[in-house]
């Protein structure tokens, strides 16, 4: 018995205090800790480390959702307004371009875009606005830097910024502004939209292959920006900089809303560049420096990023201009009032959907979106199919918001293949034959539970050039029926592929079955499922698919080099317009030789001429028959099937307010304002531990030791 | 003692070069720099400028593992293979094609794995053991049969369920336990209990079958006879010998994981969220970060071989006759 | 010829080790000394219905390793048109239940879809549960479903019964025969569990089994016994198709460990020095390396390898066939080590003895000594191993599913349905019968194959003898 049974008994001991530990805090499943139970803090989650945090680098949304709100480019999107309004953020106003012919002299505003050799874009920010609290901006009393050169002594037992005593901070100038863009242009940072904006900003290029060529012949000296002159932007005075673009180019300013324009100060740059700075994760690129609403007070992307309100925030007030939906939305309870509503956010690091769902449940995540999978507890439609959410999420008093992405997703044809490409009568109806037969309404609604729109073309509502309803649907792959938009009947796509020399899916000349490939990602828990479905499409018409899916790297390289047939992807909107669509089916875009992002390597000349046309023209019913032009011609040549535009569901709590989606704007959060008393009760009242498994448990286990004990007695006994 | 220590130690430069060479040549068959280049890069607007900044940014412009053209001995130091392996050596991992340095990610993140792997290796024992023993003193009667027959049921189902069910049940339906998440220091405490619970459970059914051979075959030894010839009780022999000598074997068994405990589990850390090394091992395989990827297999088999030569040190400890050279 | 025959990498390879497991029972079978402890295996109840499970799955995995491609119906008569669909015999034999696919997600024996959707009602548009198309079509009104079922299961129970009973007249009848003894003594100690082999056991498993499998051929003929997946694949049918997947990982793995660690194991063992050495170096740096990365490499360098040679995988089977060869080789490289340092102490053991010595003195040369004396001592040991192994590896394939670097994603196996159950965990009503069906079936493979490998350790392991 004496050490059995006195390990037996010290580990019943250890559990039962284990136990008595956690039921201290009255929800046994809270991840959070207790003292911030009613703190005013949002909640929510990411579920992949970002890369980047650094503006002229980040380049992805689960990037933009944290620098979006330290970061303030010089314009931002309006919160409620539809169609996606632009409003200055710290400019004065939205800047007007002034055009130069190619002497400089200036042109009117209606000179056709062949005259104008550049366009002039002049931005006023607004005085008195600050740096969040930083150690690159503290100063001794002298005015000189305290921590701009510091060794490693100084830097020994420093491995966060919090180490750093002293912080200060600085008004925002124009040159903070220019030096972003130069910033663009450092080879050390390789901004991804150098190659892009070479092309539009004047002298952007060049400021790159210099700066290149001082890399190289120095590489490990630092980069001091400051000390090479730059013709394309320029600080005119404290608050004011110009930027010069070639030619005509209106959808800049849209780029003026993104954090890669958005002001870096010259000494943050300086402080993280001095060495053991990058050895402790200290960079720009992971510790940014803004005059946001927030500021990220902890950065630990492997479990936790906090942002914290910014103490010199400049302050901003609610919008008071909505339309009477936002009204009856609440979303104008609070106009007028400062912002931002809330003192921290914390996000927290869930890669699994399945953990991620289940603590939005337990009141543990402020808003979650929906995954395909748990969409039957949250949604039911009504008769009339509006999605609505279900009892049990409305008697938690939980909302649904939903909008159209701007994206969309499609499957592209490899307009070099021999079998499904080229520009000829019976390829063309081939490629229709296929659109007809891949139903992405059946897709819909089974792998997004009605979470999409079919796509009738390349532009996704809320778009200037999408047309809504029967008006703007694709003739080539659907019909009208009683004003509603119907798939044409599979028969249509029979012929159609007869006319194209397969009857019945074969060769008419060989025999042969007409064999496709189709390149996929897809992976993950669904792939498989996927996949099927892809099969059992083509198998309608009797085409035989093979489904090939292929990892990143192999799937960009075949994109590369052409050799896809059929192939899946996606395009997210950069900016609200439609040009940022249609280039993707430009010719001179073309993914192989060219390596532009047209990966169907679609040329036709017409379209070709039509957009550029399009690209430079100002909203109007001229550019809406151009595009509509433009939608006939690729609907017609079919060099996608367009499959949907997502739509995005979103699901709120009752506790938390002032949430209207904005495809755009990435600044939301300081419009969030959640009540942290209720949230408090609501959590206590979802969480209540169930104890019957232990009890039952502990029963289990005795009964299974009992009848163990009992014959161990009797052995001693009869051994005594 | 130490001359041996530093001997093993020399021998295993040949082999963390072989991991080395063996890691590398597995990459790059399969991955040129550029590709690695375009996953860092994204998605949109990449340009084959940018790719080669990035190249040259990350130390990929170079040969793969001969530079014909550098002369004398840089024609092999002048290469990605021992630019990016040499500093490994004194354990200066570098950067990691994301940015962050490796070295710091490591240190912060060998806290989470332990803290699960500790736990679940001690308590994994003492459970197996404890198993194990109820199963030797009720030797050949039904109770042993049954526990065998237990032990076989549980090794039978796949760990993802346990963990699954566990998460099911206890997480989501009992509101018992925090699903997933980790948090330092006491407030952690919450977040491995489930973890480890499930970890332990997965591991009852060979652990405890493992242990009840040992100390089967400890038991038929003639010493034991004698033992109980003397007039101990079955209690007695049991703790006393069969116990006590058993647990060399199944401590020299523990001994060479204890190094590898550090390096986390991949599947339990995935799917409880552990910011642990586990996690970023497979985060970095399915990023295709080879800088973090080689930094953990040369980890990795370093603590290996760590591991073998503590377990020889155990063994002369608990056996005095086994004599280290 | 309607179909032509398509003999897939693993499919020879899995026919191949067949052949030579028919060779070395025959083998065996002449050699009493060998086939002693098969038959102290046989004696043993746990490990003969054990086997007879083992055997069941083991039939199911070889008719589905026979494939064909069918001739194209319409095709000309001069050139034959073959679809690119690679099919197996087994896939013809189960017929509608690959065939029937509804919508999407059904529960098991249901007769509508799980989720609502708009259906046409009395010219209205109502949001209900639609009807399957075939699971359950035969039935008018939802109240018959469970009368239905009922029916039939008895039905197949009976059935089961009947074939039974009948099988054991025959054995019966057979056993008296050969005996000359008559019936009612032979009952007797059948009853007793006192005939030389576990009478009692085997009659039972092949009995239940018999039950087992005439319900569900009577269900399946009516519903989807484990209901329907996400695209309203059949699942018992997906279920079915993994167990060729688990096979094949289970023992084509260790035909690529066998001989690597037969080979390196006693060369190194008994010829020590540099040989040593070296194999010693070699599997120290495999074993250091995690296996999930040497696993994850070489499933890429396959995938690059079909990119470079589009024509030779023309067949998504024929591609998802290599990757789950590559993963068999790679796993056998990863796993050949433990087995190979086992051997090495043995043969350093075996090296020693006196007649080894001897015949060495004689000038016996190094592979008749090797072939001669060293295999045949440490051959229980390779089988011990490889008995063990097999559950180890079917457990491990469901893991590396999940990590994402297992099996083909299109292919049918256990890691894959597994993997996507757990997006259906979170479902509400919840999804638990595609979880459940591949729980159940790797569940009986894996106990099985460990219930047996314990037989055959107990038997074989020389050291065990005479312990329970």
């Amino acid at each position: 018995m004496t050490r059995i049974g006195t390990i037996l008994f010290r580990a019943g001991l250890l559990a039962i205090g284990l136990a008595l530990l956690t039921a201290c805090s009255d929800n046994w499943n809270n991840p959070y800790p207790r003292s911030e139970a009613r703190a005013n803090v949002a909640y929510s989650a990411f579920s992949e480390r970002p890369k980047h945090l650094d503006p002229a680098r980040s380049y992805s949304s689960n990037e933009a959702e944290f620098i979006g709100q330290i970061y303030e480019p010089p314009l931002q999107y309006h919160f409620l307004k539809r169609p996606y309004t632009l409003i200055p953020l710290t400019a004065d106003a939205v800047p007007k371009p002034r055009y130069l012919d190619a002497s400089g002299r200036p042109l009117p505003d209606d000179a056709p875009s062949s005259a104008i050799a550049e366009s002039v874009y002049e931005i006023h920010i607004r005085p008195g606005i600050r740096y969040q609290p930083h150690p690159a901006f503290a100063r001794d009393a002298a005015g000189r830097y305290l921590y701009h050169s510091l060794d490693s002594a100084a830097m020994a037992g420093k491995t966060q910024l919090a180490d750093f005593k002293h912080t200060g901070t600085r008004e925002l100038v124009a040159a903070d502004y220019v030096y972003e863009i130069k910033r663009l242009a450092n080879p050390r940072l390789s901004s991804p939209i150098l190659g892009l904006m070479s092309e539009h900003i004047v002298g952007l290029k060049a400021l790159g292959d210099t700066l290149e060529k001082a890399v190289k012949a120095h590489p490990d000296a630092a980069l001091n920006l400051n000390d090479f002159p730059f013709a394309g932007a320029e600080a005119v005075d404290r608050y004011t900089y110009r930027i010069r673009i070639k030619g005509k180019y209106p959808q800049f300013i849209y780029w003026l809303a993104m954090p890669f324009f958005a002001p870096v100060p010259w000494e943050a740059d300086v402080f993280y560049a001095q060495p053991g700075m990058a050895d402790r994760n200290l960079t720009l690129d992971w510790q940014p420096v803004g005059t946001g609403p927030f500021y990220l007070s902890e950065n630990n992307p492997n479990r936790r990023m906090v942002l914290k309100r910014n103490p010199y925030f400049h302050g901003e007030i609610y919008p008071v201009d909505g339309d009477a939906a936002d009204r009856r939305a609440g979303l104008l309870a609070d106009a007028g009032k400062p912002l931002p509503f809330i003192d921290e956010a914390v996000f927290s690091l869930e890669k699994e959907t399945i953990p991620y769902w289940s603590k939005f449940l337990q009141g543990y995540y402020d808003s979650a979106g929906i995954s395909s999978d748990s969409f039957d507890q949250a949604i039911q439609f009504s008769a009339g199919g509006t999605p609505r959410l279900t009892k049990s999420m409305r008697d938690k008093d939980i909302h649904l918001v939903t909008t159209v992405a701007a994206s969309i997703w499609y499957v592209g044809f490899n307009m070099l293949d021999p079998v499904v490409g080229g520009l000829s009568e019976d390829r063309r109806k081939l490629r229709q034959a296929i659109s007809i037969a891949f139903d992405y309404d059946e897709f819909i609604s089974i792998f997004l539970n009605g979470r999409g729109i079919p796509a009738q073309g390349p532009i996704p509502p809320g778009l200037f050039g999408y047309v809504d309803g029967v008006a703007g649907l694709n003739p080539y792959v659907y019909e009208a029926h009683d004003g509603k938009i119907v798939r044409h009947p599979i028969e249509m796509a029979k012929k159609l592929l007869a006319e194209a020399g397969y009857p019945n899916g074969r060769d008419a000349r060989t025999g042969a079955p007409l064999v496709l490939y189709f390149d996929t990602m897809a992976s993950g828990p669904d792939a498989k499922s996927r996949l099927d479905w892809m099969k059992k499409q083509l198998d309608k018409l009797n085409i035989q698919l093979v489904v090939r899916g292929t990892d990143y790297n192999r799937f960009q390289d075949k994109m590369r080099r052409g050799n896809a047939q059929l192939f899946e992807w996606g395009w997210n909107a950069d900016y609200p317009d439609p040009e940022n669509f249609f280039f993707l089916l430009y010719g001179p875009n073309k993914k192989v030789a060219n390596g532009g992002e047209n990966a169907a390597n679609y040329d036709n000349p017409e379209f070709n001429r039509l957009f550029e046309r399009m690209k430079d023209m100002d909203n109007g019913p001229e550019r809406q028959r151009v595009i509509d032009a433009m939608l006939e011609i690729v609907r017609r040549d079919a060099p996608w099937i367009f499959a949907y535009y997502p739509k995005s569901f979103g699901l709120t709590q009752g506790w938390v307010h002032n949430v209207k989606p904005n495809l755009m704007a990435n600044n939301t959060l300081k419009y969030r304002r959640i009540d942290p008393a209720l949230r408090a009760t609501r959590r206590a009242e979802w969480n209540r531990p169930v104890r019957w498994p232990i009890a039952l448990l502990a029963g289990g286990l005795l009964v299974a030791v009992a009848p163990a004990v009992i014959a161990w007695r009797r052995r001693e006994r009869k051994a005594a | 003692m130490l001359s041996y220590i530093l001997r093993r130690l020399l021998y295993a430069v040949p082999i963390l070069i072989g991991v080395n060479l063996l890691t590398f040549a597995l990459f790059f068959v399969v991955n040129t720099p550029d590709d690695m280049a375009r996953l860092q890069l994204g998605a949109k607007h990449v340009t084959p400028e940018a790719i080669d900044r990035w190249k040259v940014e990350h130390g990929y412009d170079k040969p793969l593992l001969l530079n014909e053209r550098a002369p004398g001995s840089a024609r092999f130091t002048d290469t990605i293979f021992f630019r990016h392996s040499a500093a490994m050596f004194a354990f200066r991992f570098g950067k990691g094609d994301d940015g962050r340095d490796i070295g710091n990610e490591i240190r912060t993140r060998m806290g989470p794995s332990l803290a699960i792997a500790l736990p679940v290796l001690l308590i994994g024992v003492l459970v197996n053991v404890t198993f194990a023993l109820l199963m030797v003193f009720f030797r050949a009667t039904y109770l042993d049969l049954w526990g065998v027959v237990v032990c076989v049921v549980l090794m039978s189902i796949s760990g993802l369920f346990y963990i699954i069910a566990g998460q099911y049940f206890i997480a989501k339906l009992w509101n018992l336990l925090p699903i997933s998440g980790f948090a330092g220091g006491i407030d952690g405490f919450r977040f491995i209990l489930l973890p480890v619970l499930v970890s332990v459970v997965a591991g009852i059914g060979s652990g405890a079958r493992w242990y009840r051979t040992i100390f089967l075959e400890e038991i038929g030894k003639d010493y034991v006879r004698t033992a109980r010839a003397k007039g101990l009780s079955e209690v007695r022999v049991l703790f006393r010998h069969v116990l006590k000598n058993g647990m060399i074997p199944i401590l020299t068994g523990v001994v060479v994981l204890l190094p590898l405990l550090f390096m986390g589990s991949l599947i339990t850390e995935s799917f409880f969220g552990i910011p642990g090394l586990g996690s970023y091992t497979i985060d970095a395989i399915q990023a295709q970060d080879f800088a973090v990827v080689r930094a953990m297999v040369f980890l990795g088999s370093f603590l290996y071989i760590v591991g073998l030569i503590l377990t020889d040190i155990s063994y002369s400890w608990v056996d005095p006759r086994v004599r280290l050279r | 010829m309607s179909f032509v025959p398509v003999i897939l990498w693993t499919d020879g390879l899995i026919f191949a080790l067949l052949g030579g497991v028919l060779a070395l029972v025959w083998f065996i079978r002449r050699h009493p000394h060998l086939s002693a402890p098969w038959a102290a295996v046989a004696r043993r109840p746990m490990a003969t219905g054990a086997a007879l499970v083992l055997a069941v799955f083991v039939v199911i995995g070889l008719l589905d390793s026979l494939h064909y491609r069918a001739r194209l119906s319409d095709s000309p008569p001069g050139r034959p048109q073959y679809s690119v669909e690679v099919l197996s015999v087994f896939d013809k034999l189960v017929g509608k239940l690959r065939t029937h696919q509804e919508k999407t997600y059904s529960a098991p024996l249901a007769m509508q879809l799980y989720a609502k959707e708009f259906v046409e009602r009395d010219g209205a548009s109502v949001r209900d549960y639609p009807r399957l198309k075939y699971g359950g079509a035969h039935l008018k009104r939802a109240d018959e479903r469970m009368p239905d079922i009922v029916r039939r299961a008895l039905v197949g129970v009976a059935q089961g019964l009947a074939v039974g009973v009948l099988l054991f007249g025959l054995l019966a009848a057979w056993q008296t025969r050969r005996r000359r003894i008559a019936l009612r003594p032979w009952l007797a100690s059948w009853a007793r569990g006192g005939l030389s082999w576990p009478g009692r056991t085997l009659v039972l498993v092949v009995a239940l089994l018999l039950m087992l499998g005439a319900v569900t051929v009577r269900l399946a003929a009516g519903y989807h016994v484990f209901g329907t997946d996400k695209v309203g694949q059949d699942v018992l049918y997906i279920t079915l198709k993994s167990i060729r997947t688990g096979l094949v990982i289970g023992t084509l793995t260790t035909l690529v460990t066998l001989p690597l660690a037969i080979v390196l194991g006693v060369a190194a063992g008994y010829f020590r020095g540099w040989v040593d050495d070296v194999i010693q170096y070699v599997y120290t740096v495999l074993n250091s390396i995690p296996g999930v990365l040497l696993i994850a490499a070489s499933v890429l360098i396959v995938q690059v390898a079909i990119e470079a040679n589009p024509e030779r995988f023309d067949t998504a089977a024929a591609r998802a066939d290599i990757r789950l060869l590559a993963l068999c080789l790679i796993m056998g490289v990863t796993s050949w080590t433990g087995l190979a340092r086992l051997l090495r102490g043995e043969s350093l053991k075996l090296r020693t003895l006196d007649y080894v010595e001897a015949a060495r003195a004689f000038g016996v040369s190094h592979a008749r000594i090797i072939s001669r004396h060293i295999f045949p001592n440490v051959f229980h040991l390779v089988l011990i191993s490889i008995v063990l192994d097999f559950s180890g590896l079917v457990l491990a394939e469901a893991v590396l599913s999940y990590v994402g670097v297992g099996v083909d994603p299109s292919m049918y196996s256990w890691g894959n349905m597994i993997n996507g159950a757990r997006l259906e965990l979170a479902r509400e009503p919840v999804v638990w019968w595609q979880l459940t069906a591949a729980f159940t079936f790797m569940f009986t493979l894996v106990l099985a194959a460990n219930l047996f490998a314990d037989g055959v350790r107990d038997a074989f392991d020389p050291r065990r003898e005479g312990r329970p």
